[in-house]
């Protein structure tokens, strides 16, 4: 087929289960690969290593073109980039908060086993709703402090958001764009104003820190505030629920790589490593070159959008072996899951975390589980790749 | 040598860094013969970067900086033991107890040891310490936890750097004395260096610059010490900082081509001896080697890195096990890192081999930067500060020799980002501390001496 539609057949829902053999056309195809659109796709492990740390690339819509507010960190170029996500890494990680994401652990636990106890051997549960949303979910909310029963309010904004975000190149995107900047700036409100309630009372939450910071120089604005908020909220539970989702279906279509875990549990890390690589939760980024590069030889103009495919590069024989082997004990995992250079997942030792603890407990009990529809339904995203349902009989 | 390159007997000399990952990688690779590390320090392998920083901050004792074992090389050990010579026609390592290991190959991985003060009487002082070893870094972050009145480091390396932000970090007072212009020169030339000189003085450094120190005084315990312009630094501690040595005297009867910088070895890691023939059972890894390295004229190099010890380790592991045709080069691009007042540094190529500079991205004053390093019209070198993230595109330039200055288009691109500046690499034998690397072939410019 065309190479030249490549990327209107990944975004097709009926590829959602299972894309990789588009992506092995896709890197067939070349170092580069132009589409109808005048949009680009990369799909070689180097060539997108290569282009997520090269400076030249924008992350920022702006660059080709779009029209809309200031972004926030995920999407904005250094230097402004670095001091928001600077500013938004203080109270969360190190150097100045070492001890932030350890601390969570036994609340991680805790959450996980209370999420655990209803299911009964021999029951039906859906992993998705009953264990790999609410798990990150509360979470996030724990670690933001946002109240766990406003759920139904954000995952509203949550869900027009991602919507906007995703990549449609054969649909009018307007009205997902315009729902989507609605939302944003009605979660950014709801946001701010929570922080606002912690202004001078700390809670020893992240909202409350950002607007508790005692240097003025460090202050975020409120509008710095509001998309930081709205962003980490977001990205702190749709990608996790991702990893989750797509570890508990790799293990129940893998008993043996199952039994492994199951008898030496510390291979359980890089199981991890090796999931975000067979099965990332993130499988495209879009980058806009500031100036005119060259990848391999071939010439894309400045303001080109280039969409690199994570999920991929990950599943490129040029750089692992066997690559469509799902092998936890595998050593060489130096995947694009979290993505690479200046915007690299902020989130990352978070998510790691839960997801040790969400499929180590799990673990014990899948042993005789089994799922109920294979594949299952997915989202209709096809950036954020994930199960919309993970029907398991337990 | 048996046929069999998976079996026999392995002596690896040098039980740090590069000795172990050696160790790990032949096992690795699968040698199954007999394997014998000696070392004289009579510790298991240990990491010496955090000597010069958790460890003088108190954030970690300096017992316990081990390095983790990747796996257990299965190993005859025989630790505080030293090496005293080679005989390489009866094929044995020579021990200072009087016994010697025969082998069927050697890895030479001695490393260096920090370089003493020239007066053996001051050195001998109380309060006078080099920092190399697990017993220096314990030593002196006692010293400096009791809280002297002042410090002096001589030398303005990155060691004598590091161990002086600590000191600042500690509220401690401190004096630097430096022969060359400023801090850091040696190894990234005249603008970082400024910037280092800013840093150290913001953060409260006393300084001194284009001295020596010309005595150390004390009565048994170190007091203070005389500088080439006259004046006097009193302080209850000094440490010196001048560079390396290369553990190379016990193999002065070898044969081996062995010099100050080091042992030549090939591109395969295999040991030159002094006629310049290669050797194919002798083995050099780490920072006692000097290599040939094509990105950098086929130089000989010569590198104090962490990173260095451990590739080429690994290298030469598996070109002691692997037949001719399979045998790798090593060819990594050299790299290393520091963190002091505050900042982030790190390094790719070999930025004393350069005669231009610009600032790619970010700036001086804001503390955060891509410096790129250019000789002769191609990308050498990069330093980033604070901005480590962009030094693998930087390594990519240098590994395709692309053309400098880089191309523009970079969202933080400094604006003065196409107006090239002489690097200012200065001679190496001006400053105070030895080059972290060497270049000791053919030298790019000739405000370099060949050494």
């Amino acid at each position: 087929m065309d190479s030249e539609t490549l990327l209107a057949r990944i975004s097709d829902y009926a590829s959602r289960p299972n894309p990789y053999p588009l992506y092995a056309e896709l890197r067939e195809a070349g170092p580069v690969v132009w589409q109808a659109g005048g949009n680009c796709l990369i799909g070689g492990y180097h060539h997108i290593a290569a282009l997520l740390h090269d400076p030249r690339m924008s992350a920022d819509p702006r660059t080709r073109g779009e029209e809309t507010q200031k972004p926030p960190f995920l999407r904005l170029d250094d230097p402004e980039h670095h001091r928001l996500r600077t500013l938004a890494m203080r109270p969360f990680g190190p150097p100045h908060t070492p001890g932030r994401v350890d601390s969570m652990r036994g609340e991680i636990d805790r959450i996980t086993k209370e999420l655990l106890e209803p299911f009964e051997t021999g029951g039906q549960i859906d992993i998705v709703d009953d264990f790999a949303y609410p798990l990150p979910v509360t979470v996030i909310c724990r670690l933001l402090g946002v109240p766990r029963e406003d759920e139904p309010l954000f995952r509203g904004w949550s869900d027009a958001l991602v919507a906007a975000a995703d990549l449609k190149p054969d649909q009018d995107s307007t009205d997902t764009r315009k729902a989507g900047d609605q939302a944003r700036i009605e979660m950014g409100g709801y946001l701010v104003n929570l922080a606002e309630q912690r202004r001078g009372q700390p809670s020893g939450d992240l909202l409350s820190a950002l607007v508790n910071e005692p240097d003025p120089a460090l202050r975020l604005t409120r509008e710095e505030l509001a998309e930081t908020a709205v962003l980490l909220l977001i990205a702190g539970h749709e990608t996790t629920v991702n990893l989750i989702t797509n570890g508990v279906l790799t293990l129940l279509r893998q008993p043996e790589q199952q039994d492994l875990l199951r008898r030496e549990p510390e291979l359980l890390p890089r199981a991890v490593e090796e999931l975000l690589r067979y099965e990332p939760p993130v499988h495209m980024r879009e980058r806009i070159p500031h100036s005119d590069i060259d990848v391999a030889g071939t010439r894309i103009p400045a303001g080109t959008s280039v969409i690199l495919v994570l999920g991929a590069g990950n599943r490129d024989p040029r750089r692992f072996q066997d690559p469509d082997r799902f092998d936890p004990t595998r050593t060489d995992t130096q995947h694009l899951g979290f993505g690479s250079g200046i915007h690299f997942c902020y989130g990352a030792p978070l998510a790691r975390l839960e997801a040790y603890t969400a499929l180590g407990a799990l673990l014990p009990r899948l042993a005789e589980a089994r799922l109920v529809q294979d594949p299952p339904p997915y989202r209709q995203n096809a950036m954020l790749r994930g199960p919309r349902h993970l029907p398991v009989q337990l | 040598m048996p046929d069999d390159l998976k079996d026999g007997r392995i002596v690896i000399v040098g039980a740090s860094l590069a000795g172990l990952r050696a160790a790990e990688t032949l096992r690795e690779e699968g040698f199954t013969g007999s394997l014998t590390l000696v070392g004289d320090e009579p510790h298991a392998p240990y990491d010496r970067p955090p000597l010069s920083k958790q460890v003088l901050l108190g954030q970690a004792t300096a017992d316990t900086t081990e390095l983790p074992m990747r796996r257990d090389p299965e190993a005859e050990w025989r630790l505080g033991v030293r090496a005293t010579g080679v005989d390489r026609l009866a094929k044995r390592v020579l021990l200072e107890d009087g016994e010697s290991l025969p082998y069927d190959r050697l890895l030479i991985a001695t490393g260096t040891r920090a370089r003493p003060w020239g007066n053996p009487d001051e050195a001998a002082m109380d309060g006078v310490f080099t920092l190399r070893t697990r017993e220096d870094g314990a030593g002196l972050a006692e010293r400096l936890a009791a809280g002297p009145e002042r410090v002096l480091v001589i030398g303005a390396g990155f060691t004598g750097s590091e161990i002086a932000s600590a000191c600042r970090e500690m509220g401690l007072q401190v004096t630097v004395a430096e022969r060359g212009p400023a801090p850091l020169v040696g190894a990234l030339g005249a603008t970082l260096s400024k910037l280092a000189a800013v840093m150290q003085r913001n953060h409260g450094v006393d300084l001194r610059t284009g001295v020596t120190v010309t005595a150390l005084t004390g009565n048994g315990a170190f007091t203070g010490a005389q500088l080439s312009d006259g004046s006097r630094v009193p302080a209850d501690v000094c440490v010196v900082a001048l560079g390396a040595v290369r553990n190379v005297e016990w193999l002065a009867d070898s044969g081996l081509a062995v010099g100050p910088r080091g042992i030549a070895c090939d591109a395969g890691c295999r040991a030159f001896d002094m006629y310049g023939i290669v050797t194919d059972d002798i083995y050099v890894a780490g920072d006692v080697s000097r290599f040939p390295h094509p990105l950098f004229g086929y130089q000989m190099l010569s590198l104090e890195h962490w990173g260095n010890a451990v590739e080429q380790a690994e290298v030469a592991a598996h070109n002691m096990v692997s037949p001719g045709a399979l045998r790798r080069p090593h060819l990594a691009v050299p790299t290393f890192w520091s963190t002091q007042f505050g900042l982030n540094i790190k390094s790719v190529g070999v930025p004393t081999y350069s005669d231009y500079i610009v600032i790619a991205q970010g700036s001086l004053e804001a503390r955060r930067l891509a410096m790129v390093y250019g000789y002769k019209g191609r990308v050498t070198a990069a330093v980033t500060v604070d901005m480590s993230r962009s030094l693998d595109y930087y390594k990519h330039l240098i590994e395709t020799a692309a053309p400098f200055p880089p191309p523009p288009g970079a969202a933080d691109r400094a604006i003065a980002a196409d107006i090239t500046i002489p690097s200012a690499v200065p001679d190496p034998s001006v400053l105070s501390h030895g080059p972290t690397v060497a270049l000791t072939g053919h030298l790019p410019d000739r405000r370099l001496t060949v050494v």
